[in-house]
């Protein structure tokens, strides 16, 4: 059974004034425990307000959010028991810190589920953990903390409620490769000790392509594609049409079958593109090394190459 | 959610009001407001409300967009027409119940009251309805130009004002990602007494704190970036000029001032 599920969702903004418009339309979907959720769209296209839906922040003009089959606007206690299950990182979530040390900071959610004091200070400490914040830092001031470590921070205060389903509105943004592979593998840490679900609504397509098992593409606050990678990279003219391009491999995967030579479907990540590279040189030169010779492109190439072994 | 606050808020259009100069508009609004506290009588509120409704309707500013501004300030006119009634003592009584005593007299000026404020308010949303905020300090800035002579600050006051009105809706949408951050940690900032509102407020009065100082300071950098070194020699983009229709309009408010001073002296529609 899905975990988080949403029926016929739909939001509309300033109504009954001129800038009337409605962000998500009809939205239905949903998410199953453990399940690691890739969201993509261009901007505008309602995904952020979509994701404040799941976690009862913003109440639907019309239809419903459920979490394990119940409604979670069923009543005002249940709303709020979400807020600690379906934990919400904002994009740019530094800007949200605010006690005196990175420590109380990490503790605000814990504290208002009033916890013990000393299980407030062990899910910190995990929560730090995941975070890769050493104990010094969380003596610090939030303030005095580099970029980086506030995201860190900031990221690990949502940690510490121990939510079922993690959300993060492009956690990446704004930071150097160090710092995002740092966070990303902070959240993916979370999720396997946890057995967690992620969403993470990203423009990284690289990210996407190496993560995540399912895939939802928002376009004018609707669904319009959904499906595993190698389905939703597959259609490139759509994602072209929408703003978006497909994670680069994916691309030069394509130039190389323009050329003629003949590679597997679902390459998107550097990994699948190495394995078949070397499959498509062990086929076409048995026992030899790959070289820059062997994908230099020949006229009958494609020829030779068809009917090959491997698929 | 906060962003649904209309005070103060512009709703772009083409009609005629829209295109008044914002330095006419300005002066209309003075002039509209003196004429609301000169009118006296039945038939002097009834011009000013025609006038308003002309102006509504030309302006064609939707009847609930005007509703919604006035919200939150419906408290303050009823306490206004609350007061007013029990307060005042007239000659006819028309009801008494111990020391609750409520008079003809009273009825009638809490209703001129309420009305008077209504459309004190109203009136001047229509300004800020129908003028951009740039608009309205540029006006502002060339009405008062004169003044500069006597080394009053006049451009500096102008920016500051356009720079405040400019980042009103930039810290209220500050605010509100704020508020749903904390919210998604678990805050709360609807239930509980005096103090512990108080405190909830702390975890978004900080963060909206630093991030304004931060942006001012970004804001300032940025116009020293572009050589920004106050109003001496500044050119503007935009120039305004007074057209046949500021002049109509500033001769149509003549009249209805002219007409509220002559309803003054008639007996006929006083109380």
């Amino acid at each position: 059974m899905a975990l988080l599920k949403t029926e016929k969702l739909k939001h509309v903004y300033s109504i009954g004034t001129p800038f009337e418009r409605a962000a998500i339309n009809d939205v239905d979907f949903e998410v199953k425990q453990g399940e690691y959720l890739g969201v993509i769209g261009a901007t505008g296209s309602g995904k952020s307000t979509f994701i404040q839906h799941l976690n009862g922040l913003m109440k639907p003009t019309s239809g419903h959010v459920f979490y394990d089959g119940r409604d979670i606007h069923e009543s005002k206690s249940f709303t709020r028991e979400i807020r600690f299950k379906v934990g919400l990182v904002f994009q740019y979530p530094e800007y949200q810190l605010f006690e005196s040390t990175v420590f109380d900071d990490i503790a605000f959610g814990p504290k208002n589920m009033q916890l013990s004091e000393s299980e407030i200070s062990e899910r910190v400490l995990e929560a730090a953990g995941f975070a890769g914040l050493s104990d010094k830092l969380l003596k610090k001031s939030p303030f005095e903390l580099s970029g980086g470590e506030k995201r860190r921070a900031a990221i690990a205060g949502v940690i510490a409620m121990r939510p079922e389903v993690l959300i993060l509105d492009e956690p990446t943004a704004g930071l150097d490769p160090k710092g995002r592979d740092e966070i990303i593998r902070n959240v993916k840490e979370y999720k396997v000790a946890h057995n967690a679900t992620i969403i993470m609504v990203t423009h990284d397509m690289e990210e996407i392509a190496r993560s995540v098992d399912r895939i939802v593409l928002f376009e004018q606050g609707k669904i319009a594609l959904e499906g595993t990678p190698a389905q939703v990279f597959s259609k490139h003219e759509l994602l072209n049409n929408l703003g978006l391009t497909a994670p680069k491999v994916a691309l030069v995967a394509d130039r190389l079958r323009a050329q003629g030579i003949h590679l597997p479907n679902d390459i998107y990540t550097i990994t699948q593109m190495r394995k078949a590279l070397s499959q498509f040189a062990n086929g076409h030169k048995a026992g030899h090394e790959l070289s820059v010779a062997d994908l230099t492109p020949q006229p009958d190439a494609a020829k030779s190459m068809r009917g090959s072994d491997y698929a | 959610m906060l962003k649904d606050i209309t005070l103060g808020q512009f709703f772009p259009g083409t009609t005629i009001v829209h295109r008044l100069d914002p330095r006419v508009k300005l002066v209309l609004t003075f002039v509209y407001i003196t004429a609301l506290f000169l009118a006296k009588g039945v038939l002097g509120y009834v011009l000013m409300a025609l006038v308003l409704l002309t102006c509504s309707l030309l302006s064609k500013i939707g009847i609930k967009a005007i509703l919604r501004g006035l919200k939150p300030i419906i408290i303050i006119i009823l306490f206004t027409v609350v007061l007013n009634i029990f307060f005042i003592r007239g000659q006819t009584i028309l009801f008494e119940y111990r020391f609750i005593v409520i008079t003809r007299e009273g009825l009638f000026t809490a209703a001129f009251m309420a009305s008077r404020l209504l459309m004190l308010i109203i009136g001047t949303f229509l300004l800020t309805y129908t003028t951009s905020p740039i608009a309205l300090t540029d006006g502002f800035e060339q009405m008062l130009s004169p003044l500069k002579k006597f080394r009053l600050p006049i451009h500096e006051l102008a920016m500051m004002m356009s720079i405040a009105l400019r980042f009103i809706p930039t810290l209220i949408e500050e605010t509100d990602k704020i508020i749903s951050a904390q919210k998604s940690r678990g805050a709360d900032f609807e239930s509980g007494g005096l103090i512990k509102r108080a405190k909830a407020i702390l975890p978004l009065i900080i963060p909206l704190f630093i991030s304004a100082f931060r942006r001012a300071d970004e804001l300032a950098t940025a116009m020293e970036s572009r050589c920004y070194n106050g109003g001496e020699g500044r050119t503007r983009m935009k120039v305004l000029h007074a057209e046949a229709r500021d002049y109509i309009a500033l001769a149509c408010s003549a009249v209805v001032v002219t007409t509220v001073i002559l309803l003054r002296g008639l007996a006929f529609g006083q109380i």
